[in-house]
């Protein structure tokens, strides 16, 4: 419980963090902003969680722990995401989406 | 007295068949031949003990000949209705497997001599002994469907045989011919064959072959004979489709156009599958269900017989008399005596000398065997000398081929119906039962007699006598291999007659005893002795004579000549009508329609899926955005519903 600040002053914070990632996911060219985009996500979910938590049940620590979880996976799943990154770079010298597009008819 | 044994007579030459043939490209000529005859000389050996004991051993009790059958079953429909596989032993079968295993034995040997060196030898022997195998299984089998099996495998190893110099287009072309056009026959068989399974419930020759059955409509195989089927009994129509069967194997007329072109096959298979017993199977097969045809409705189906029969023989008589061809001449003189044998059991009555014709039938079918085998022996003989077929091409030959001249004479009066040579006694049987029976195919039949004796005269003039022909190489004797053959075969036509048949065979299987018709016999040894004259004069010495009266006939000569363009008639009507008119719009319907509508689907999909793919983007992106639209989409409308 912040004082003065009620959760849907939170929850619409969020909101935006997460939409904003998936505009970044969506329209950016370049493989490491779509990586931080997907930080993004990853993280107004993390906050969802603890906030959540914190207003509904404050007496209880599951929110926080996913929290913590989250940021965990989200760690290795960014080291993961720049090895491949690192790996295409290697094979087409271009971190830009357009020279990946392998994957179709 | 157990039979069981003669399943080996088929069985051997089927091991040889076998043998032979799946090491065709190994197995070295001299091999070949021998391991063929010697498993045919096994079957002949155990075929002639069967004849031994069963004609004067076992086979009689108080006067009648008993019927043996050893069968084990195949496939069951239901109590009576099912399927065997056996051997049936009684006279006819019996007789038949002598008059097989003597052809085709001496086929094996004469064929050494004169395949020898030939390419493909082991598959010839091989060829010739499935058809031992099949030819015996037809003959032992004991119930419609498994002779017609074997009937099958008959038409399978001809069409092998025929065809047996591949290289050669018209080989092939007759080959083709024969098949296509037995088969069509064949196809009546069947229908026949499912007609009686249908009707009598019941395939088995045993059961359907029963007199009394017969002759009493409440039996169970003839409760549905009232039954009818355009005028006729179903039953009658059942047998009329199987001697259509019948007349496809035996080249009666109409489907008799395969037999003249098969005499592209090697002159020892026309001397066993052409003239001696396949072509006679169809003989056979109406004697094999003679009571049948006796006795359902009155015989109609015997009176179609003896017409066909009747008329065949005349026509085939008629054409050979112009033919060139030597094995052509030959070929339509198998279809003439054939003829000859159909209308004698289509005359037959039954029981005691009323059965004569029957008796004259199988008799006919005995000597005939004898000495048509001779006579293509002996062309075969003369071919393999001349290097030719052709008549023109011949002449003076007896200087050079003592005994080929010696034996074909024989033969040739054996079927010119000379005493005593065999002929001679069973056409008498044949002209006594149609004088007894029908006048008018008796006369029919007494014409063709003195036409047989005329166009046999004519080529045993035009080979071994008329012009001293100048050969190119001097032709010479044939080996021994092939001269032995036609030297036994022309004992057999010489002294075949004096067996008196009417003993051993007769339809009620009672003996009984013929005598010499004497009437009958002055007239149809005058008539040949009139054939064999004017043969003489016409052919004898070198004369325009023969030219001067073909010339004479005029269109009537080329009308023969083209035999009655009976093929051109069936050409037109196969390419002119049937492709044409019927076989052609057809094939534009497949085509058009029916493939065109799959078409049509198969290729509006693939231009569907061309116009979507470029859905397919292969960028994360467009299926990131492509998957949130949908989830906000999803979101918006559950929120829409649920308030």
């Amino acid at each position: 419980m912040i004082l003065g600040v009620s959760i849907y002053e939170i929850l619409t914070v969020t909101t935006l963090l997460f939409f904003i990632g998936i505009y970044g996911f969506i329209t950016r060219k370049n493989l490491i902003s779509i990586l931080l985009s997907v930080e993004l996500i990853l993280n107004a979910v993390a906050i969802n969680f603890v906030v959540i938590n914190k207003y509904l049940y404050p007496d209880m620590l599951q929110g926080v722990y996913f929290s913590v979880f989250i940021i965990a996976v989200a760690a290795a799943e960014t080291a993961l995401a720049i090895s491949i990154i690192i790996n295409l770079y290697r094979l087409v010298t271009s971190v830009e989406v357009k020279a990946t597009e392998t994957m179709k008819f | 007295m157990d039979f069981t044994y003669t399943i080996l007579i088929p069985l051997i030459p089927l091991a040889v068949f076998l043998i032979l043939g799946i090491n065709a490209l190994k197995i070295k000529e001299n091999v070949a031949g021998i391991v063929g005859v010697a498993g045919l000389l096994t079957s002949t050996i155990l075929s002639y003990y069967t004849a031994f004991q069963y004609f004067f051993k076992v086979g009689k009790v108080d006067g009648v000949y008993q019927t043996f059958v050893e069968q084990t079953r195949w496939m069951n429909f239901t109590d009576t209705l099912h399927i065997d596989m056996g051997v049936l032993i009684d006279p006819i079968s019996v007789m038949m497997l002598v008059v097989v295993s003597t052809i085709s034995l001496m086929v094996h040997l004469y064929s050494r001599g004169y395949m020898h060196g030939d390419q493909g030898f082991t598959r010839f022997f091989a060829y010739l002994s499935l058809f031992s195998f099949s030819m015996y299984g037809l003959v032992l089998a004991t119930n419609l469907f498994q002779i017609y099996i074997f009937w099958e495998l008959v038409g399978v190893s001809s069409f092998l045989l025929i065809g047996y110099y591949y290289t050669k287009p018209s080989a092939v072309a007759a080959s083709k011919k024969a098949f296509i056009v037995t088969r069509f026959a064949d196809f009546g068989f069947l229908m026949g064959i499912l007609m009686i399974g249908y009707y009598t419930g019941t395939f088995d020759f045993m059961s359907l072959n029963n007199p009394t059955a017969l002759q009493d409509l409440t039996s169970p195989i003839m409760q549905h004979a009232g039954i009818t089927f355009m005028g006729f009994s179903v039953i009658t129509t059942a047998l009329v489709l199987i001697f259509v069967g019948g007349a496809g194997k035996s080249a009666m007329f109409p489907l008799h156009i395969w037999l003249p072109d098969a005499m592209e096959g090697p002159t020892p298979v026309s001397a066993l599958i052409h003239a001696a017993t396949m072509v006679v199977a169809g003989v056979y097969l109406v004697a094999r269900l003679f009571p049948m045809f006796y006795f359902v409705e009155g015989g109609i189906a015997l009176e179609v017989v003896a017409y066909v029969g009747g008329f065949s023989s005349l026509i085939a008589a008629v054409i050979a008399l112009t033919q060139h061809d030597i094995k052509r001449v030959l070929a339509f003189s198998t279809m003439s005596q054939i003829g000859y044998m159909m209308m004698a059991l289509g005359i037959s009555g039954y029981g005691d000398v009323e059965g004569l014709g029957f008796t004259a039938s199988m008799f006919h079918l005995f000597t005939h065997a004898m000495f048509k085998a001779l006579l293509f022996l002996g062309a075969g003989s003369v071919i393999h000398a001349v290097h030719s077929n052709v008549l023109q091409d011949m002449g003076g030959l007896r200087k050079y081929m003592p005994i080929t001249n010696i034996t074909f004479l024989i033969a040739a009066l054996a079927i010119a119906g000379v005493p005593p040579f065999a002929g001679f006694f069973s056409k008498d049987e044949i002209l006594a039962a149609a004088y007894e029976s029908n006048q008018l195919l008796f006369w029919v039949e007494w014409v063709v007699a003195g036409l047989t004796a005329f166009y046999m005269f004519r080529l045993y003039f035009g080979i071994f006598w008329g012009k001293d022909t100048v050969y190119k190489h001097a032709p010479h004797e044939s080996p021994l291999s092939m001269t032995l053959p036609l030297m036994f075969l022309a004992v057999i036509s010489a002294i075949a007659g004096f067996v008196p048949f009417s003993q051993f065979i007769s339809p009620d299987l009672v003996g009984y005893t013929t005598h010499i018709h004497m009437n009958i016999a002055a007239m149809s040894v005058g008539v040949g002795v009139l054939g064999i004259a004017i043969a003489w004069i016409m052919y004898k010495k070198e004369s325009d004579i023969a030219d001067r009266v073909s010339s004479a006939f005029g269109f009537l000569y080329q009308w023969t000549f083209k035999k009655f363009y009976i093929d051109e008639l069936y050409l037109f009507i196969t390419r002119e009508i049937i492709f044409k008119r019927i076989a052609q719009p057809f094939a534009w319907f497949d085509k058009k329609v029916v493939d065109g509508t799959m078409n049509l689907i198969g290729n509006s999909t693939v231009d569907a899926s061309k116009k979507i793919k470029g859905l397919q983007s292969g960028k994360v992106q467009d299926y990131a955005f492509a998957f949130v639209s949908g989830v906000v989409i999803i979101v918006m409308v559950f929120i829409y519903f649920m308030n």
